[in-house]
């Protein structure tokens, strides 16, 4: 069970440590990561596997977002299928 | 990364800049076995079998929704024509039906719940006509139920008594729903070609030849079809017609993804895909909008109609690459009331009725919540009706009329509904009768080229 976490907005010191703390908390796997400015936009997108997660989607979810608003950043999370479904023939 | 940056962004701003949604995940149930001798028994069925089947569905849509990161916006149902399951029924019975249904709606959670129907395309049973004089009173006294009446096929030509009756029944339900703009009116459709696992309403029913139960689902997107043809500016229409190809098939993928899903969550198997694109009022989520950006000054001046041709072929081209089970109506929808650009094309005299008629040769469904005088006679509307299905009749294609003629208003003025069937302005239609026409009755036989066998 893969998900992918974006997060958009301005570059900062901790972004990396406060996303991955959340993670780690809910015991979700961080499988691949990049940065890149898109739009003049600083986003990170994170591949995550949550099979052995102890938390529910809907938690994790809230936790990210706590995560965001101290950043004061989007963070979004969404399970992997939907991209595969759209972007690959 | 196994993703490409890129296409997450793309998804990203679909759904939130462009507002990419799917638009509705339909239970479609059968009702069948909920036939009995006795219409309180009948009715009491009816509730125990919709709230029983779709108890989970509103919640694992929203689930579904949230774990996708893709707004999952009408949670619906549709159920085997009512007129079918009312066996020996009353008309006053089958009001009591559509109270069940109403109810049934209102516990699962569901927008609409659509069947409040009959297929009256060759002729009537004795128990269809009391089905049919209950409408109005049905319409009026729920809130929840939509209706809808075949009234022809290419197959068995066109009822025109039946046309004749649904003049009345509209202006009936009008009557009766004068106190909110005749919205009663908004709820019902008359089809030729229905199809039997459509599911948008108000036109959504559970066809006899389909299954117990079964997971329907509607996408949209007219702001994310907008939206790439806007990178694609004074290119040649091929490339027009490519872009809004890539796109359908990206937006339907979305959908199956999510049908694939509920059916196996709800434990019902998967039906089909509708590929309409289905707009809201909100601004930049309009049908109108696509053709203008194709190079028109306004929807509804001369090349709408191409334009809209276009639009609908490349719509079903894309999005049959990307189910296999495509099915409901499938193309463009071009309801008036519920698409911004629409409106602002009739309040600026751009579209006229004559025209939109003329789109609707075009595309996936009709005259589509169009809004006209109150003072209209039931048979100018049967003769509206009669147009649209002759439309659909000889062209092997699904027409509807939703026409809402607003009780007390006139010509220029805006009849409001409210949320997601929008506001319309009242449209001008013919001054000349089509009185001695209608009142004939009788039945238009079918085509020639329905001879296929």
């Amino acid at each position: 069970m893969k998900a992918v976490i974006t997060v958009v907005g301005k570059d900062k010191t901790g972004i990396i440590y406060q996303i991955s703390k959340a993670l780690y908390e809910h015991n979700v796997n961080i499988e691949d990561l990049t940065q890149t400015i898109m739009q003049e936009n600083f986003t990170m997108l994170m591949l995550v596997n949550y099979e052995m997660m102890e938390c529910s989607f809907d938690e994790l979810k809230a936790a990210l977002n706590v995560a965001g608003e101290n950043l004061g950043l989007s963070v979004r999370l969404q399970r992997e299928d939907i991209f595969d479904a759209m972007h690959k023939v | 990364m196994a993703l490409i940056a890129k296409d997450i962004i793309e998804t990203i701003q679909m759904i939130e800049k462009d507002n990419l949604d799917i638009r509705t995940t339909t239970m479609g149930i059968s009702l069948f076995d909920c036939i009995s001798h006795n219409p309180i028994i009948t009715a009491e069925r009816i509730y125990d079998k919709v709230t029983k089947k779709a108890s989970r569905l509103v919640k694992t849509a929203d689930e579904i929704g949230k774990e996708f990161g893709i707004p999952i916006i009408n949670k619906r149902i549709s159920v085997t024509p009512i007129a079918m399951v009312g066996s020996g029924a009353d008309r006053d019975d089958y009001v009591e039906f559509a109270f069940a249904l109403d109810r049934a709606a209102e516990e699962t959670g569901v927008d609409f719940i659509g069947g409040y129907s009959a297929l009256v395309q060759k002729g009537f049973t004795a128990t269809d006509l009391e089905f049919l004089a209950s409408i109005p009173q049905a319409l009026a006294q729920t809130q929840k139920v939509c209706s809808s009446i075949n009234v022809g096929s290419s197959k068995a030509g066109i009822n025109m008594d039946a046309v004749k009756m649904m003049g009345t029944i509209i202006k009936d339900t009008a009557y009766l729903t004068k106190e909110r703009d005749s919205i009663g009116c908004a709820k019902f459709v008359v089809f030729a070609n229905a199809v039997e696992d459509n599911p948008f309403m108000a036109g959504a029913f559970h066809g006899p030849g389909e299954p117990e139960a079964v997971i329907n689902v509607g996408v949209s997107g007219p702001g994310v079809v907008k939206s790439a043809l806007e990178k694609v500016e004074g290119m040649p229409i091929d490339v027009v017609a490519e872009t809004i190809k890539r796109t359908a098939f990206k937006i339907t993928r979305a959908g199956m993804l999510v049908g694939k899903e509920m059916s196996q969550r709800v434990n019902v198997p998967f039906g089909i895909m509708d590929l309409s694109l289905a707009p809201t009022p909100k601004v930049g989520d309009s049908v109108a909008e696509i053709l203008e950006i194709m190079g028109l000054e306004k929807c509804g001046t001369h090349g709408t109609t191409a334009a809209l041709a276009l639009l609908n072929d490349a719509v079903k081209k894309g999005g049959i690459m990307a189910s296999s089970h495509v099915g409901g109506l499938s193309g463009a929808f071009i309801p008036v009331s519920e698409d911004a650009g629409m409106i602002d094309a009739v309040i600026n005299g751009a579209l006229t009725f004559d025209k939109l008629e003329a789109m609707t040769s075009v595309c996936s469904v009709g005259i589509d919540m169009v809004a006209v005088s109150g003072d209209v006679s039931a048979s100018t509307l049967s003769a509206i009706i009669a147009d649209e299905a002759a439309i659909g009749v000889i062209n092997n294609k699904t027409t509807a009329v939703r026409i809402i003629p607003a009780y007390g208003k006139k010509v220029g003025d805006i009849v409001n509904f409210g949320g997601l069937l929008g506001s319309a302005p009242v449209m001008a239609i013919s001054e000349y009768s089509s009185e001695e026409f209608i009142a004939r009755g009788g039945r238009i036989p079918a085509p020639v080229h329905s001879f296929k066998n």
